[in-house]
C-alpha cells in the first residue's frame, strides 16, 4: 500500500494534526500508512497526497483521554521530525487501551513525555531569556527582542508576554515566526533575521553592572550556571559577555579579599536613634513577673519556643484557672488560651455562667514543649522537672493575685498547683487545699475533651466539665 | 553618584542573601479583561523564572538590592556592618522604583527583592522599604513579584502594609543558635526575630483562611542561615531549620556558605566558602520536607553530614538491612528512601507498575538514575548482589568521583 501523505500548515500546526488524526482514526487508517509533512523535514517525496477521509459522524465519536490530548498539545511543538507520526501511533494505541497513557514505562508514552518536557523547558527559557531593547517610534517606545527557540514555540509562548507586558508594544523576532503586540492585538509574521532587531539598548550597561555586582567571585560554580543557562542562549544575552572575564578574575578577586590585612574598624557613628523601648515596661508586680518569665532559663524549654506565655486577667481575680502549657497558637501569639483548647474552655465557661473577664487564666508551664513534625508541631507533655522549674512562676502569680479558688485543669496543672502528683479522676469533685491556704478544684484539661473519639462520650464529658466550672461560681460571686 | 555607581554598591551589598525565588505566589497578570485596556504592568504565574545565572551558579530572578548599605548594626559576618570601610550609598524611593520598572520592561527580572541596612530606627527603615513597594503597586500598577526584608520590631501597622504589597516577607535568623548570634551579631535579638516570624505566620494564615482579610504575603515567609561562620554543626543547623519550618511554616530556609567579604573582620574564617557543605544541607533540608526524613535519621552517624555522598545515600549505606526493596510492591514512602529515586521518578513507578512487572529497562526509560538505585532494589529481571549490598565496596562504588565544582569553561 502506498502511504498516505498528510500535509500540515506549518511545523506548529497541532490543530491541523488533531483534526486530520481524528478523521484518519475514524477511517481506521493504521499509523504505518500515514506520512505527516509539516514542511520541516521528514517528508517522503514518493508518498502520495490523498484527500483525507471524510468526517464520518457515526465513527467520529472516538473518545480520546484528556491526558493524552494535553500531552500531545505540548509535545508536538518539538522539532523532532517524527513527532506527528509518534503522536498518531500513540493515539491509535490509547484509543484501544485508555489507561495506556498512565503507563510511564511504555516506550511511546515515555518518548512523548520526553518531547513534551523538552518543549516546556524551551518555552520556559523563552520567558526567561528574551531581552527587549527599547526603540523610539513616532507613537512612543516599542520593545523589540531577537530570540532563537529550539522548538516551534513562538505562538504558544506569546500569550505569556501579552499577560505580562499588555500595556507595552513589543515584537519578538525569531528565525521561524515573529510575534507582535501593539497593546491591542497579538499577531504573527514570517521569519526574521537578527539584523532586523535593534543592536543595543542604553540600559544594558546598567544591567551588566548589576550582573557583575550580584556575582560572588568566592563561589564559582560554572557547571551549575551552564546547566541552567546553556551556552546556546549566550549570544542573545547582553550580560553573557561578562561571563568569561568574571570567571577569569574570580580567583584573584577572592585572594585579594582573603589576603587583605585586617582592616582598621571604621569609627562608627551611630546611625540609629535608640528609641524608647517598644514594649512599655510593666511596673506592677504581675508586670514585673511577666518581664522576668521571658528571660527564664531554668529549664531547656525556652530555646525552641517563640516566647514565654504569661497569664492574663485581673490582678485581683477571685478565681485563677491553670492549664498545662501554651500550645502552638499561644506560643506564636504570646497569649494564653487562644488555641482550640482555649476556645473550648471559653465556651464551657460561658455555659457555666462564669464571667470570663473576671477570671485570671495561666499555665503551669510557660513555654511550649513540642516536637517539630514537618510543617507542624506535636505537643509534648512537660516532664516533672520542667513543671517544677516553672513552679516558682506559678506560685508567684498565685501569691500575687491571692485568689479564693485555683482551678487546675489536667494532671500537669494539678501537680503544679498542689506540688505533688495527683490522679485527676480521683481528685475531681472535691475541694482541695494548697499549702498557702487557697482552695483548689481539679478538673480535666479541655484538650482531653477534644481528643475523645466517641461523640456521645464527648458530650457527656463536656457536660461534666461545665459542671465542674459551675462549682467555681460561688467564689466569683462572693468577691 | 549616578545610578550605575549606586547599583554597583547596593547590589554588591545584597548578594549575600541567597534567596532569589519568585515562585509560589498568587497568579496575576496585567492583560485587560475582555479586550479592555491593560491594567498596570507585570504578571506572576506560579512557577518562578530565573532570568539569568551568574558564574556562581545562582539564579538571577529579581533585582536584589539594598535601599541603603549604611547600617547601625555591627554584625561581624556582614559586609555592611557599621565598622566596615566599604563605600556607602543610598537609593531614593523613586530611583529604586524606576530601576525596577526599567529592568522589568526589558524582561531582565521577575521583580524586586528589597532589603536595607538598619538606619535611624526599625520603623524608619521599614517605612522606607514599604514606600518603594507601595509606589510600585499603587502608583505604577506593578503586578510582578516583590520580596521585602522585614525588620524585626517594626510596628504592626508597617508590617501589615508590607504584607499588603509584598509577595514574600523574610527575616534572617543568620545563625543557628542564640549563643552564636550574641557573639557575632550582638545587636540582633533572636527572641525578637522569632516573635516577628510568629507574627508573620499568624497574619499569613489569617489572610489565607479568610478571603475578606487584607492580603498578606501570599508567597509566605522564608529565612536564611549562614553556614561556617560559627562552630555550629549540621545537626544543630538542621534542628534549627526543623524548628523554624514547624513553628512558623516557612516556605524555605536558605543556607549561605560564609564566604570572604571585602574588608572582613579578622575574627572570622577567611577561607573558601564551604560550598559542598552548603549543598549537602540543602539536600538534607529537602529530605526533611519532602521525603519524610527526620533530623535524627539524617544525622544519626554524627553531627556533620558526609561530604562525599549525599545524605540519602549515606542513610541507605547505614541502613542496608532495609534493602533490597521490591519496587513492584514497596510503598511510596519506602521508594522515596531509595538512593537516586526522586519524587518524579517514584510517581512514574507507582503509575507504571499497575501495568507491568517493572524491569531495569523500564526504569531507564522513566529516567531513573539506574546505576545508583540498582544495588538497593529488586526488579522483575534484577536481583541485587547481596555481597555487594553488604560488602565494603558499595560506598566507594557509588560515591561520586571528586570533581571540582568550579570547572572552567
Amino acid at each position: 500500500m502506498t502511504p498516505r501523505r498528510v500535509a500540515l500548515d506549518g511545523p506548529a500546526d497541532v490543530a491541523g494534526w488533531r483534526s486530520a488524526a481524528r478523521r484518519l482514526l475514524a477511517a481506521r487508517v493504521p499509523p504505518e500508512a500515514v506520512i505527516w509533512s509539516a514542511g520541516d523535514g521528514g517528508d517522503d517525496l514518493f508518498a502520495q497526497t490523498e484527500p483525507l477521509p471524510p468526517v464520518a459522524p457515526e465513527n467520529g465519536a472516538v473518545h480520546v483521554p484528556r491526558a493524552f490530548l494535553d500531552l500531545a498539545e505540548t509535545a508536538l511543538l518539538h522539532s523532532d521530525p517524527g513527532r506527528f507520526d509518534l503522536g498518531y501511533r500513540l493515539l491509535t494505541r490509547v484509543v484501544a487501551r485508555r489507561h495506556l497513557i498512565e503507563d510511564e514505562a511504555d516506550p511511546d508514552v515515555a518518548r512523548l513525555r520526553g518531547l513534551a518536557k523538552a518543549v516546556r523547558r524551551d518555552k520556559h527559557k523563552m520567558t526567561a531569556f528574551v531581552r527587549f531593547r527599547e526603540v523610539a517610534t513616532d507613537n512612543g517606545p516599542w520593545f523589540v527582542a531577537w530570540f532563537e527557540p529550539e522548538h516551534h514555540i513562538v505562538e504558544a509562548t506569546a500569550p505569556f508576554f501579552v499577560r505580562r507586558f499588555a500595556a507595552m508594544r513589543w515584537t519578538i523576532l525569531t528565525p521561524e515566526r515573529s510575534a507582535h503586540w501593539d497593546s491591542q492585538e497579538l499577531s504573527f509574521s514570517a521569519s526574521a533575521s537578527r539584523s532586523e532587531a535593534p543592536a543595543e539598548d542604553a540600559l544594558e550597561d546598567v544591567w551588566r553592572t548589576y550582573y557583575a555586582s550580584i556575582f560572588n567571585p568566592a563561589r564559582l560554580k560554572v557547571a551549575a550556571m551552564r546547566s541552567e543557562m546553556p551556552k546556546k542562549y549566550w549570544r542573545n544575552l547582553p550580560e553573557a559577555s561578562l561571563i568569561r572575564p568574571l570567571i577569569a578574575s574570580a580567583a584573584r578577586v577572592t585572594a585579594e579579599m582573603v589576603d587583605a590585612p585586617p582592616p582598621e574598624p571604621k569609627k562608627g557613628q551611630r546611625l540609629m536613634a535608640h528609641n524608647a523601648p517598644t514594649v512599655d515596661r510593666d511596673t506592677d508586680a504581675l508586670g514585673r513577673l511577666r518581664d522576668a518569665v521571658d528571660g527564664c532559663r531554668a529549664c531547656p524549654l525556652w530555646e525552641p519556643a517563640t516566647q514565654a506565655v504569661f497569664g492574663e486577667g485581673p490582678a485581683d481575680a477571685a478565681v485563677v484557672v491553670v492549664g498545662e502549657q501554651p500550645g502552638d497558637k499561644e506560643d506564636v501569639a504570646g497569649r494564653p488560651f487562644v488555641g482550640p483548647a482555649g476556645a473550648l474552655f471559653d465556651r464551657a465557661a460561658v455555659e457555666a455562667g462564669l464571667e470570663r473577664r473576671k477570671v485570671y487564666v495561666t499555665n503551669a508551664v510557660k513555654h511550649f514543649k513540642f516536637e517539630p513534625r514537618g510543617k507542624f508541631r506535636l505537643h509534648k507533655t512537660p516532664a516533672p522537672g520542667e513543671i517544677a522549674a516553672c513552679g516558682r512562676w506559678l506560685d508567684q502569680e498565685i501569691s500575687t493575685i491571692r485568689p479564693k479558688l485555683v482551678v487546675a485543669m489536667g494532671a500537669t496543672a494539678a501537680r503544679a498547683v498542689l506540688g505533688k502528683a495527683v490522679k485527676v479522676g480521683e481528685a475531681r469533685g472535691h475541694i482541695l487545699r494548697r499549702a498557702d491556704g487557697a482552695e483548689v478544684l481539679v478538673t480535666v484539661h479541655p484538650s482531653y475533651l477534644l481528643r475523645l473519639p466517641d461523640e456521645a462520650r464527648k458530650r457527656q464529658e463536656y457536660a461534666r466539665f461545665v459542671d465542674d466550672l459551675r462549682s467555681a461560681l460561688p467564689y466569683l460571686d462572693a468577691a | 553618584m549616578d545610578i550605575a555607581a549606586k547599583l554597583a554598591i547596593l547590589a554588591d551589598a545584597a548578594k549575600y542573601d541567597a534567596s532569589c525565588s519568585s515562585s509560589g505566589t498568587e497568579k496575576r497578570h496585567s492583560a485587560g479583561v475582555k479586550g479592555g485596556p491593560a491594567r498596570g504592568i507585570g504578571s506572576t504565574e506560579g512557577a518562578g523564572i530565573c532570568h539569568s545565572y551568574a558564574p556562581d551558579g545562582r539564579c538571577i530572578s529579581l533585582l536584589k538590592i539594598l535601599l541603603t548599605n549604611a547600617c547601625a548594626f555591627d554584625c561581624l559576618y556582614c559586609v555592611n556592618r557599621s565598622s566596615s570601610n566599604v563605600a556607602r550609598a543610598r537609593f531614593s524611593v523613586e530611583e529604586a522604583v524606576k530601576l525596577t520598572l526599567d529592568f522589568y520592561r526589558r524582561n531582565y527580572i521577575e521583580g524586586l527583592f528589597l532589603s536595607s541596612g538598619i538606619i535611624r530606627s526599625p520603623d524608619y527603615t521599614m517605612e522606607q522599604v514599604v514606600r518603594v513597594a507601595k509606589a510600585l503597586r499603587v502608583d505604577h500598577g506593578f503586578r510582578g513579584y516583590i520580596h521585602l526584608k522585614t525588620i524585626p520590631d517594626a510596628s504592626p501597622e508597617l508590617i501589615a502594609e508590607a504584607g499588603l504589597y509584598a509577595d514574600r516577607l523574610s527575616i534572617n535568623v543568620e545563625l543557628p543558635s542564640e549563643t552564636s548570634l550574641k557573639r557575632l551579631a550582638p545587636e540582633k535579638d533572636l527572641r525578637a526575630v522569632r516573635r516577628s516570624m510568629g507574627g508573620l505566620r499568624s497574619r499569613i494564615e489569617e489572610a489565607k483562611a479568610d478571603k475578606r482579610a487584607p492580603r498578606f504575603a501570599p508567597a509566605g515567609q522564608s529565612t536564611q542561615m549562614i553556614i561556617g561562620a560559627d562552630g555550629s554543626d549540621d545537626r544543630a543547623i538542621l534542628g534549627t531549620s526543623a524548628n523554624l519550618y514547624g513553628s512558623y511554616r516557612l516556605k524555605r530556609v536558605y543556607y549561605s556558605a560564609f564566604s570572604p567579604i571585602p574588608d572582613a573582620s579578622a575574627s572570622l574564617p577567611l577561607a573558601a566558602p564551604p560550598l559542598m557543605r552548603e549543598h549537602r544541607l540543602y539536600q538534607a533540608d529537602w529530605l526533611m520536607r519532602f521525603y519524610g526524613f527526620s533530623v535524627g535519621e539524617i544525622t544519626e552517624a554524627g553531627g556533620m553530614l558526609d561530604l562525599a555522598v549525599d545524605p540519602k545515600l549515606a542513610w541507605a549505606l547505614r541502613r542496608r538491612d532495609r534493602f533490597p526493596l521490591d519496587v513492584q510492591r514497596a510503598s511510596r514512602e519506602e521508594l522515596l528512601r531509595v538512593p537516586g529515586l526522586g519524587k518524579t521518578v517514584v510517581d512514574r513507578i507507582l503509575s507504571a507498575r499497575r501495568f507491568r512487572a517493572l524491569r531495569v529497562e523500564d526504569l531507564r526509560r522513566m529516567r531513573a538514575p539506574v546505576e545508583k538505585a540498582l544495588p538497593f532494589i529488586a526488579l522483575a529481571d534484577h536481583r541485587p548482589s547481596i555481597s555487594l549490598l553488604d560488602g565494603p565496596g558499595l560506598r566507594e562504588r557509588l560515591a561520586p568521583r571528586p570533581r571540582q565544582m568550579a570547572l572552567a569553561l
